[in-house]
């Protein structure tokens, strides 16, 4: 009866398997709720595929560890919960800025400080975002449900290889902790980016950061057959420090624009009920599910109403937020947090007046009850 | 069907938490039903109440926690004080005679069992005592074969252990079969 590839597993397992069938072969971190399933689980799997698990003495030993064994060829990954991906943001910047494929994932919890560890929180969105200093683009995803997990797992990995770039995964504490059912995909039936090598022979000159025509930037493991200097500074196409402002520039334009230019190819989102949809809900990661199972209740009643659930939260996809609200009378965001995703749904669409916030902010999962209350203080039916 | 709403509540260590995984994996891997589970975790698990959710359908289930439980199962008197008042009007109410002292305001279906008991009468090992709950609650409620359930303790558990584990899923059917739902 039993398909062999179905599994109950948490979330945490899901993004964990994921992560393997993506490629990963090097892990380091520090196990912190709520993502210490990840961790746990790799500390097994890894060793027995030839891969490499490191518990690290801390986060930021961690994400250094990752960006170095990316550097030298390896598919890798760290994961962490709020406190922990506070001490990651300098690394990460530098990630960001010497170009180094790399998977991060932060199970959220409730913040800020050692916050609210057991609980769920969706309130590291714009940490994220501008955690790290500096002008930047950056990639985070999430998911609501196991199997989405999953592929959105695979398409980090994918993604940190082919813009050569940090991915945020941003799961929370609900969405790692529940199990439900997951159909591991079949080898091949979801397509994986591999590392772009140079094919720059030995003793030729290997220019680490010159892009081919497409924009990409091939690797060469380092350590291996070319000598080439990786920093955190500006730097030419050696990869070597330089403040020349044509230099800093382009650098610059080239780290925002390879991302940002690409918007469309990152931006994954489902539509729920939005053709002839009045109201709109936008949520995404587990309190999507309370904004679905709302949405079904209310279409069964003759409610027009709908859910746009987001999973790339950066770049935000504000053009397509703009379409589907354009419109709609009435769209609330449906978060964890004082409105972070919001912010961004509000300087997208047209009319801001007509954006409003249901939200929970108390370490439990919003409820159905929680936003069908805040929906009728919205249509001023009062509670 | 009716989609069924669990909560199962006790303390920590009575497997309450191991019980509700092994019902929902024997659901989605063996009866091919739809299954979410999730545990309350944190301050109440450190000697307070300790909470395990899980929902059967044959559909999707979006929202993963249950409020109000069309069966309960409390294992100790705290989580009856705490967990009673939540359940759906009609709903089942199991309770261990043993730790718990009922009283008659819940509009539920309470059925007192005599679970610890039975378990160390005729077996004498408190470490099946979850097990023996489970098959109680596969009796009062049709949803999951007890055959299902052996299949998943089966992958889950060392080979010299399943005898008594199927001993006491039986016990707890036979505990749980006056009062099966018609």
């Amino acid at each position: 009866m039993n398909e062999k590839n179905i599994k109950f597993v948490q979330g945490n397992e899901a993004c964990a398997e994921a992560a393997l069938y993506a490629g990963l072969n090097f892990f380091a971190g520090y196990p912190i709720t709520p993502s210490t399933e990840i961790a746990e689980l790799l500390s097994v799997r890894l060793p027995q595929t030839g891969g490499k698990f490191i518990q690290m003495e801390d986060e930021i030993a961690s994400i250094c560890a990752i960006i170095g064994a990316s550097l030298t060829g390896n598919k890798v990954m760290t994961a962490t919960s709020g406190p922990g991906f506070s001490l990651m943001q300098e690394a990460l910047g530098y990630a960001v800025m010497a170009e180094i494929p790399c998977v991060i994932v932060n199970v959220q919890r409730g913040g800020p400080s050692t916050g609210n560890p057991t609980h769920v929180s969706q309130g590291d969105v714009n940490q994220a975002r501008w955690g790290t200093h500096g002008e930047h683009s950056i990639i985070a995803l999430t998911a609501s449900n196991h199997q989405d997990i999953f592929s959105t797992t695979v398409d980090a990995f994918n993604m940190a290889e082919t813009y050569r770039t940090p991915v945020i995964l941003l799961f929370d504490e609900t969405i790692a902790h529940m199990r439900e059912s997951l159909a591991v995909p079949e080898k091949g039936a979801l397509d994986i980016v591999d590392r772009l090598k140079t094919s720059v022979k030995k003793g030729v000159d290997f220019h680490p950061y010159l892009p081919r025509e497409d924009g990409r930037l091939p690797m060469s493991d380092f350590g291996g057959i070319h000598r080439y200097n990786v920093t955190g500074l500006f730097h030419d196409m050696w990869g070597f420090p330089s403040s020349d402002p044509k230099i800093v520039h382009g650098l610059l334009r080239h780290l925002v624009d390879k991302i940002e230019n690409n918007v469309y190819n990152i931006a994954r989102y489902k539509e729920y009920f939005i053709d002839d949809a009045r109201t709109v809900f936008i949520s995404y990661g587990s309190s999507a599910r309370s904004a679905l199972h709302v949405v079904k209740n209310r279409r069964a009643r003759g409610e027009r109403i709908g859910l746009l659930e987001l999973q790339t939260l950066w770049p935000f996809p504000a053009a397509v937020v703009r379409k589907i609200c354009a419109e709609v009378q009435c769209v609330i965001v449906v978060e964890m947090n004082m409105g972070q995703v919001l912010q961004q749904v509000k300087m997208a669409v047209d009319d801001p007046g007509k954006v409003f916030l249901a939200n929970r902010i108390d370490g439990m999962l919003i409820t159905p009850t929680d936003i069908r209350n805040i929906m009728r203080v919205i249509q001023g039916k009062g509670v | 069907m009716e989609r069924i709403r669990m909560v199962f509540s006790g303390s920590g260590g009575q497997g309450v938490i191991t019980a509700s995984i092994i019902i929902a994996e024997a659901a989605v891997l063996y009866e091919n039903l739809v299954a979410v589970q999730s545990q309350s975790y944190g301050a109440e698990a450190r000697g307070g109440a300790t909470k395990a959710d899980v929902i059967i359908s044959d559909s999707e289930i979006n929202f993963p926690k249950v409020n109000h439980p069309n069966l309960l199962v409390c294992l100790t008197q705290e989580a009856y004080t705490q967990f009673s008042p939540t359940i759906r009007p009609g709903g089942f109410l199991i309770t261990d005679t043993r730790y718990v002292k009922t009283h008659n305001r819940v509009a539920a279906r309470q059925r007192e069992l005599p679970i610890y008991q039975t378990v160390m009468d005729n077996i004498g090992k408190p470490v099946v005592y979850n097990i023996c709950m489970l098959g109680a609650v596969i009796s009062i409620i049709d949803i999951v074969r007890p055959e299902s359930v052996m299949k998943v303790l089966e992958a889950r558990i060392p080979a010299n252990l399943i005898d008594i584990n199927k001993k006491a899923l039986e016990l707890g059917r036979k505990l749980g079969e006056p009062f099966k739902e018609l």
